[in-house]
C-alpha cells in the first residue's frame, strides 16, 4: 500500500517538474517581441512587480528575456544532449560488442575528447562553424558523449558476462537476439537516465560559452549573454540583471536534474533502492 | 631491479606513444577545424586595421598567412614550425604566439595552482567529514551543498562572488592580476595573491565538489570493510581509524583524481579568468576565438592538451610509485 | 584443574537482533542469536560449531561489542565476573580479549604487515612482535611486506600474532582453518591449543567439525542462532550416543567418516524462526511439547543440552 504511494508521490512530483519546464519553455517561444523590446523610459529599473526582475539599460524587461534565454537554453540542451545521447549508445555498444580493436580505437578517441578541455573544444568546434548557434550546438553534443559512451561500454561488458547471456550463447541465439532481447531492456533505461543527466550539464555549457561570446549574437536573449552584459553594470551598482537570471538558471538546472532523479527511480528500480 | 627498470622502461614507452599519438591528433583535428571556419582570418584583420586596403597589400597578406595554399601544406608548415619552437604570431596581439603563452600560462598557473590546491583540500577534508557522519546531518547538508554546487554555472557562480566580495563590500579587487599602474616588477607576490584570491575560490568551489563525493564514497567503503572491523576489534577507537586506514586508502585514490581533474580545471578558468578579467590564458583564447586570431587559437589548444596530458601522466605516475600491489604487478 | 572452574567468560540469554528496514521503509527487528549459553574457562579451547548462518561470527562481534549500529543486544554478558559493558568491551577489546581474524582481507592492504602487527598502542611493542614472527618462524624480513605478498600460511601466523602480541586472556579465532591444506589446518589448531595451554581461554569459531572435535576441550552447537548441546569434545569423538541433542548426533552422522548422513531439512532463517524448539521441525523425535515452547536449558551427563528428551 504505501509502496504504492511512494511510487505515485514519485510519478506525481515527476509530472509536475515535466510540466513546469514544458511550460517555460512554451512560455519563451510564445513571449511576444514587445515584451522584450527596449522601452528607454524604463531602462535600469531595479525588480517590482511590474518588472519581476527588473529591467537592463536599454529598458529591456529581464523577467521575459530570461525566459525566452531559457527556451533557448532548453532547446539547446535537448538536441545537443540528445545528439550526444544516440552517439554515446552507438560508441558504447560498439566498444563493447565489437573486436578489441574496436574497442582500441573507440578508447582512444574518447582519451582524444577528454584530452582537450571541453571548454577549449567547444570554442574550437563553434569557431569552424563560424561562432553561431549551430556551432555550439554542434560542439556541445561532440563534448558530451564520452562519459556516457564509457557507461554504456561498461554496462554492456557487465551483461555480456552474466550467466543468462552466455546460456543464450550456448544455445546458439544470434548475436543480434541477444543484443535486442537481452542488452537493449537493461540498455534503455540507462539511455533514458543518461540522456536527462547530460541535460542540465549541456544547458550549463551552454550559458558559458554565449557568455564568452559565441552562440547567439549579442542582441539575442540567451542567459550567457544576458549575465555578460551585466558584469558592464556591475560596478554602477545594477544588481539584479546579474542575480535573477543567473538564479532562474540554476532553478531550472536543479529542476532538470531532479527530474532524472525521479525518472530513475520510476525507470530502474533497483538502484533507486540504494 | 634491471628486469624491473625495463619493465618501467617499457610502460613508459607505451604511455609516451600514446600521448604523442593524441597530441597530433589533437594537433591535426583543431587545424582541420580552423581551416573549415568560414571565418576569414585576412578579412578580420583587415577589418580591424580600420583602414581600406589596397589589392596588393591583400594579397601580400594573403601570402603571409598563406590561405591560398591547400591545406595539408599549411599543416605541415605549422606543425613542423611549431616543433622548431615557432608557434606563429598572433594576430590580436602582434607578438609571437610562444611568448603570449608563455606569459599568459605563468598567470594562469598560478590561479589554477591556487584553486587545486584549495579545492583538494577542502574536498578532502569535506569529504572525510561526509564519509564519517554518513547519513547524519552533517552529510546530508554538505552532499546538499555539492549538489548544488555542481548545478551552478562557474561564471555565474564568480559574478556574485564579484558583486558580494568585491562591488559591495570592496575587500577584494574587480580585476586584472595585479594592481593597475603599477610596475610588473613592483607588484609584490601579497598584491598578487590579493588579485588571484576570488578567481582562485571561485575556480575551487566549483571542482572541490567532485573530489569530495569521491572520498565520501571512498572513505564509507573502507570504514565498512573487514579490515576496518578487525581495527575496531583490536581496540582502535574512530579518529585512530581515521588515521591509520582511512588517510593511507583514500589519500592516494583522490590524489590522483586531483590530478586527472587538469581538463576541469583549465575549462573552469577560461571563464573564471574572463569574470574576472584575469590575464591568462583562458581569457587570451576567448579572446582570439572571437577575434579570429587563428596562431593563438591553435597554439592554446595544444598547449591546453599538453597541460591535460601532464595532468594525467602525473596521476598514472603517482599510482605506480605509491600503490605497492601496481608496483608490484607493473614490476 | 582448579583454575578451569573460575570461568573467564559467561554469556546467558544472549539475543542479538538488527533493525532492518524492508522496501516499504517499514523496520522490523529480525533476531539472529536467541537465548544463547556459553562459558569459557582459562586455558580450555571451547569449539563453535555449527553450519553457516548460524550465527557464529556475530557472537565474536557481540563479545567484542563491534555489531553494526543497528545491531541490538540483550541477555547477560560476563567477563570474569564483571558485566561486559559497552564501555568495559572498549576498554577489553585489543587488551583482554583478541580476535584472530579469518584472512588477510582483515589486514590493511596498504600498510606494512609489522607496523600492522604492532598494532596501534604506544609504544610500539616491536621487540615483543619481532620475537613472535621468530617463534612463528616468520622470515625477518616479513614484517616489511604488504598484506598482499603473503603465503596464506604466513598470513595466519601474522594474524596469529596480531592477538598475541597483546596479552590477551581470552582468543577469539573466527574460522581460522577453511581453505588451508590438512597440514596448515593442524599447524593452526596446534597453535591454538599451545595457546589454551600457556593459560589463555580460546573460542574456535569453526566449521570444520571433526578437526574441532580432536583440538577442543569443548564443543558448542549452534543451530539458528543458539547453541543446543554444550558438550565435552570427547563426547563427540566417541560418536553419537554419547551426544545429547539430536542435532549433535545428526551433525555427527553427516560427516564423512561416520556414513556422511545428510540431514533433512533446512535450517530456518532468522525472521521466520518456528516458535517452539527451533530444532522440532527437523527433529525425528519431536512431540507436540517440542511445538509450544522453546526448551531451557538441562545439564545431562556433564553436558548442556536445550531439548526435552535429550538423555
Amino acid at each position: 500500500m504505501r509502496r504504492m504511494n511512494r511510487r505515485t508521490r514519485v510519478l506525481m512530483l515527476t509530472l509536475v517538474m515535466a510540466l513546469l519546464l514544458a511550460a517555460v519553455y512554451l512560455a519563451g517561444l510564445l513571449v511576444p517581441e514587445e515584451a522584450v523590446a527596449s522601452h528607454f523610459m524604463e531602462a535600469r529599473q531595479a525588480p517590482s512587480l511590474t518588472h519581476l526582475f527588473g529591467t537592463d539599460t536599454l529598458g529591456r524587461d529581464l523577467f521575459w528575456r530570461t525566459i525566452k534565454g531559457l527556451s533557448v537554453s532548453l532547446t539547446v540542451g535537448i538536441a545537443a544532449s540528445g545528439i550526444s545521447a544516440v552517439v554515446a549508445v552507438l560508441v558504447g555498444i560498439a566498444a563493447a560488442v565489437g573486436s578489441k580493436r574496436v574497442d582500441g580505437v573507440i578508447n582512444w578517441v574518447i582519451d582524444l575528447v577528454m584530452g582537450v578541455p571541453h571548454t577549449i573544444l567547444v570554442l574550437l568546434i563553434s569557431f569552424a562553424l563560424g561562432r553561431g548557434l549551430t556551432g555550439l550546438l554542434v560542439g556541445i553534443a561532440c563534448t558530451h558523449w564520452c562519459s556516457l559512451a564509457r557507461l554504456i561500454r561498461g554496462e554492456v561488458m557487465q551483461l555480456r558476462s552474466q550467466q543468462y547471456v552466455a546460456v543464450s550463447r550456448r544455445l546458439g541465439k544470434s548475436s543480434g537476439w541477444i543484443l535486442i532481447h537481452h542488452l537493449l531492456p537493461h540498455l534503455v533505461p540507462q539511455f533514458f537516465v543518461g540522456l536527462i543527466l547530460l541535460f542540465p550539464h549541456a544547458i550549463l555549457h551552454e550559458a558559458s560559452i554565449s557568455f564568452l561570446g559565441y552562440g547567439l549574437p549579442p542582441e539575442q536573449p540567451a542567459i550567457g549573454i544576458i549575465l555578460a552584459e551585466s558584469m558592464n553594470y556591475l560596478s554602477a551598482g545594477m544588481w539584479w540583471p546579474a542575480v535573477f537570471p543567473g538564479l532562474t538558471l540554476v532553478a531550472i538546472v536543479l529542476l532538470i536534474d531532479r527530474l532524472g532523479d525521479n525518472l530513475r527511480k520510476i525507470l530502474d528500480p533497483y538502484s533507486a533502492q540504494e | 631491479m634491471k628486469q624491473t627498470a625495463m619493465r618501467l622502461g617499457r610502460v613508459f614507452v607505451r604511455k609516451g606513444l600514446r600521448i604523442v599519438s593524441l597530441l597530433l591528433a589533437v594537433s591535426i583535428i583543431a587545424f582541420a577545424l580552423v581551416c573549415a571556419s568560414p571565418i576569414d582570418p585576412v578579412q578580420q584583420y583587415i577589418l580591424k586595421l580600420g583602414t581600406t586596403v589596397s589589392p596588393e597589400r591583400r594579397a601580400a597578406l594573403e601570402e603571409y598567412w598563406g590561405v591560398n595554399d591547400p591545406p595539408v601544406e599549411r599543416y605541415v608548415n605549422w606543425i613542423s614550425n611549431l616543433l622548431k619552437g615557432d608557434w606563429g604570431e598572433s594576430a590580436l596581439y602582434r607578438r609571437p604566439v610562444a611568448e603570449i603563452i608563455g606569459e599568459r600560462f605563468a598567470n594562469s598557473l598560478a590561479l589554477m595552482a591556487c584553486a587545486w590546491v584549495l579545492s583538494g583540500l577542502l574536498g578532502f577534508f569535506l569529504g572525510c567529514v561526509m564519509g564519517l557522519y554518513r547519513d547524519r546531518w552533517p552529510d546530508q547538508i554538505l552532499q546538499k551543498i555539492c549538489y548544488l554546487l555542481s548545478s551552478v554555472p562557474t561564471f555565474w557562480l564568480g559574478l556574485v562572488l564579484l558583486l558580494i566580495f568585491a562591488v559591495t563590500l570592496g575587500w577584494f579587487p574587480v580585476g586584472f592580476s595585479s594592481p593597475i599602474g603599477v610596475l610588473d616588477a613592483d607588484v609584490t607576490i601579497w598584491q598578487r595573491l590579493y588579485h588571484l584570491a576570488l578567481p582562485a575560490i571561485t575556480l575551487s568551489l566549483m571542482s572541490f565538489s567532485n573530489i569530495a563525493l569521491h572520498t565520501r564514497q571512498k572513505l564509507t567503503d573502507v570504514l565498512s570493510s573487514e579490515y576496518v572491523l578487525f581495527a575496531r576489534a583490536r581496540g582502535e577507537g574512530k579518529w585512530t581509524i581515521l588515521r591509520r586506514h582511512g588517510l593511507r586508502n583514500i589519500l592516494l585514490p583522490a590524489l590522483t583524481l586531483q590530478f586527472a581533474s587538469f581538463a576541469e580545471l583549465f575549462g573552469g578558468s577560461v571563464l573564471a579568468e574572463n569574470v574576472f578579467s584575469y590575464p591568462g590564458l583562458g581569457s587570451a583564447v576567448a579572446a582570439a576565438g572571437l577575434n579570429s586570431d587563428v596562431p593563438l587559437l591553435l597554439g592554446v589548444t595544444l598547449f591546453s592538451a599538453l597541460f591535460v596530458c601532464v595532468g594525467n601522466m602525473l596521476a598514472d605516475l603517482l599510482y605506480g610509485i605509491v600503490d605497492p600491489q601496481i608496483r608490484e604487478v607493473e614490476s | 584443574m582448579e583454575a578451569k572452574h573460575e570461568s573467564l567468560l559467561e554469556i546467558h540469554d544472549l539475543s542479538v537482533s538488527f533493525r532492518m528496514y524492508d522496501h516499504a521503509l517499514e523496520q522490523h527487528d529480525l533476531q539472529v542469536i536467541s537465548d544463547l549459553h556459553l562459558t569459557v574457562r582459562p586455558g580450555e579451547v571451547v569449539a563453535i560449531a555449527g553450519s553457516s548462518g548460524s550465527g557464529k561470527s556475530l557472537l565474536a562481534s557481540a563479545i567484542l561489542g563491534i555489531l553494526p549500529g543497528n545491531a541490538t543486544v540483550h541477555g547477560h554478558l560476563h567477563y570474569k565476573g564483571q558485566q561486559l559493558t559497552p564501555e568495559r568491551q572498549a576498554q577489553l577489546r585489543g587488551t583482554e580479549i583478541a580476535l584472530v581474524p579469518q584472512s588477510i582481507a582483515y589486514l590493511d592492504p596498504l600498510m606494512k604487515v609489522g607496523r600492522q602487527a604492532d598494532g596501534h598502542r604506544r609504544p610500539r611493542p616491536t621487540e615483543k612482535r619481532r620475537k613472535l614472527f621468530a617463534r612463528f618462524g616468520l622470515p625477518e624480513q616479513t614484517e616489511n611486506l604488504y598484506p598482499f605478498q603473503l603465503s596464506g600460511g604466513m598470513a595466519r601466523r601474522v594474524l596469529v600474532s596480531t592477538a598475541l602480541i597483546t596479552d590477551a586472556k581470552l582468543v577469539i579465532a573466527d574460522e581460522p582453518t577453511p581453505g588451508m591444506s590438512l597440514d596448515q589446518a593442524l599447524e593452526a589448531l596446534t597453535l591454538f591449543r599451545t595457546l589454551a595451554d600457556e593459560g589463555r581461554g580460546v573460542i574456535l569459531i569453526t566449521h570444520d567439525i571433526d578437526l574441532a572435535f580432536a583440538f577442543a576441550d569443548r564443543v558448542a552447537v549452534f543451530y539458528a542462532g543458539t547453541t543446543v548441546e554444550t558438550a565435552p569434545a570427547a563426547d563427540f569423538r566417541t560418536g553419537p550416543e554419547a551426544l545429547r541433542h539430536p542435532y549433535s548426533q545428526a551433525l555427527w552422522r553427516a560427516l564423512p567418516q561416520n556414513g556422511f548422513e545428510p540431514v533433512p531439512g533446512f535450517q530456518p532463517y532468522a525472521g521466520n524462526l518456528p516458535k517452539g524448539c527451533l530444532y522440532a521441525p527437523r527433529c525425528p523425535y519431536r512431540t507436540p511439547e517440542c511445538e509450544q515452547a522453546v526448551p531451557p536449558v538441562r545439564t545431562v551427563r556433564g553436558g548442556e543440552v536445550r531439548c526435552y528428551h535429550g538423555a
